[in-house]
């Protein structure tokens, strides 16, 4: 084994000058937030950097719903769930069929089509969310799951049909000719050859759009009011309504509803990091 | 095989006849996504550019001193914050090229931020803030005995810590992206100005910087545009307070919103759109090729 010249050291050193201050930045809010959940009441304000008594009872209470904030916990959790799994399914459905018609079978018109929908990915979400509350409200819609569905696929699609465009232009054409000699019929095709083919990028997108709609917070808040209606980030949010909030709490509830979308994250970057970075990289 | 069968029987453009089930099959694939784009872009737009139609409305906005404040400061968070945010992401992609074990590590906790969805650690924050109980003025009592400031009642400390908030939540992701960029780098480059005798600075300028110009400005754009729809940062940390001297675009068009005057909310968002629409057609016109 070669022994570390004193040049290495100086530069490892210099490293972790950098290291050191980018970890400590990255961690204080997440590691903030994991002490006021492990901190019982009495501990949570002290400024302490690590609880004199840490406990779990916070997770406790948040699963038990022995809160006021948190008598709605478990059917909060549920609604996330459902909707998160709705609206990867749903553009999942909408963006493979797109894709699939506009790459493979070069519908008239495609491009169009393509060019519009990443028009719509580039608009600022914040900003479409005025005009769409009001048209959720006349297609009356608001305070019903299906409107915070919809609008959602309507922001993942753009992207995941872009990516999904990109992926299966680059499968031979040869492919779709050989099955169609074979006397494969479209959706055949579609079913057997096409869907099997592009899973990688299928799964990327289904995790994009489940992700999107976990975390999602401005659409959630102005689409659904009623306490057994919203999903968790809007539950939090409300929190701040009351200024004696139970702020470890709050953490709490906050931390569990973090840990799915970075387990799914950390399972799926592989499929994540490919699928994100093609985008930007290309010029 | 197929195309001699399809002659014999078809005296008609073989070619067409041949192509047309799978073109029906094309629209019929593609009415999903067009339904969704009509009932939820194409009908909200044009409803929304409806309600915005009266001069009096941007009249009234011009009146309105919020507008005026929330336009400033979505100019300071995108021309400073944007460009802080990637000459940092810049640096550190060069960091995250270094190959170390522990290097290696830290970008999986770096990520965090981006995995983790942005609410509880915007009020994770927003906690550390707080005056009176707040971890941040705890500390600064406990170090000095004196009390810490009153961070997000400073209309300026308060837009600079929503800014830092968004910094922290996607600095990673740019992080990566230009960290792609940077490996893809053929790394003969370096070595042939190793043996040049380059410094740091020359191999910067003359061989990281023109590969990846094209990339980063990209990237400051994209980003640019994205953040002009960063609602939570300012929302929740801020709440657009004190006095709504802290409101973005993003937020004030909701805030009209929540006060019935929609007219107003679509307005403000117009007065945005000739900034938005070059840097969203630029964009679109460069990844549609």
């Amino acid at each position: 084994m070669k022994l570390p010249t004193l040049r290495d050291v100086g530069t490892d050193a210099k490293l972790l000058l950098i290291g050191i201050p980018v970890f400590i930045w990255t961690m204080i809010p997440i590691y903030h937030m994991f002490v006021f959940a492990i901190s019982p009441k009495e501990d949570a304000f002290t400024g302490k950097l690590w609880p004199t008594h840490p406990t779990l009872h916070n997770f406790s209470i948040v699963f038990h719903q022995q809160h006021y904030f948190l008598r709605d916990f478990w059917i909060q959790f549920w609604n996330s769930t459902v909707i998160a799994l709705a609206v990867g399914a749903l553009t999942l459905f909408v963006a493979t069929a797109a894709a699939f018609s506009i790459s493979r079978l070069r519908v008239p018109g495609g491009r169009a089509v393509m060019n519009m929908a990443l028009f719509t990915y580039f608009i600022p979400a914040a900003f479409l969310a005025v005009p769409m509350y009001r048209t959720m409200g006349t297609y009356g819609l608001l305070n019903n799951h299906w409107s915070l569905i919809l609008a959602m696929v309507t922001i993942a699609a753009p992207y995941a049909i872009w990516v999904l465009k990109q992926a299966s232009d680059k499968l031979p054409v040869e492919l779709d000719e050989a099955a169609t000699m074979d006397g494969a019929t479209t959706l055949q095709l579609f079913r057997l050859v096409y869907v099997p083919l592009m899973m990688p990028s299928l799964v990327a997108v289904g995790t994009y759009a489940i992700l999107l709609a976990w975390n999602e917070y401005l659409y959630a808040f102005l689409l659904l009011s009623k306490d057994t209606d919203i999903t968790l980030p809007v539950a939090l949010g409300n929190f701040l309504a009351a200024d004696d909030s139970p702020w470890e709490l709050l953490m709490t509830t906050g931390f569990i509803y973090a840990l799915p979308p970075a387990a799914v994250y950390y399972a799926f970057k592989r499929y994540m990091v490919g699928g994100l970075t093609a985008g930007a990289v290309k010029s | 095989m197929a195309i001699t069968l399809s002659a014999s029987d078809a005296p008609s453009p073989p070619l067409s006849a041949r192509l047309s089930p799978p073109q029906v099959w094309g629209i019929a694939l593609l009415a999903p996504y067009l339904l969704v784009f009509l009932a939820f872009v194409v009908y909200p737009v044009g409803y929304g550019l409806w309600l915005a139609r009266h001069p009096a409305s941007y009249v009234a906005l011009y009146n309105d001193p919020i507008f005026a404040r929330a336009a400033v400061n979505t100019l300071i968070f995108l021309v400073i914050g944007i460009n802080i945010k990637m000459l940092i992401a810049l640096f550190l992609s060069g960091f995250f090229a270094q190959q170390r074990p522990w290097i290696r590590w830290l970008s999986v906790i770096f990520i965090l931020p981006w995995a983790v969805p942005s609410i509880p650690t915007i009020l994770s924050v927003r906690f550390m803030l707080n005056p009176e109980w707040g971890v941040v003025n705890q500390l600064i009592f406990k170090f000095t005995g004196d009390d810490g400031p009153n961070w997000l009642n400073d209309p300026a400390v308060a837009l600079a810590m929503a800014i830092g908030v968004h910094i922290w939540k996607s600095l990673p992701f740019w992080t990566l992206i230009l960290l792609t960029g940077r490996l893809a780098i053929p790394h003969d480059l370096y070595e042939a100005s190793d043996v040049d005798g380059a410094n740091w600075w020359q191999k910067f300028r003359y061989i990281t910087w023109p590969s990846m110009q094209t990339l980063y400005i990209t990237c400051t754009l994209l980003s640019m545009i994205w953040t002009l729809g960063d609602f939570n940062s300012v929302y929740l940390l801020t709440g657009g307070g004190p006095a709504d001297l802290t409101h973005v675009l993003s937020t004030l068009g909701i805030r009209y919103l929540r006060l019935d005057q929609l007219s107003l909310a679509m307005a403000s968002i117009i007065c945005a759109m000739p900034f938005v629409l070059p840097l969203v057609y630029y964009m679109m016109k460069r990844l549609s090729r």
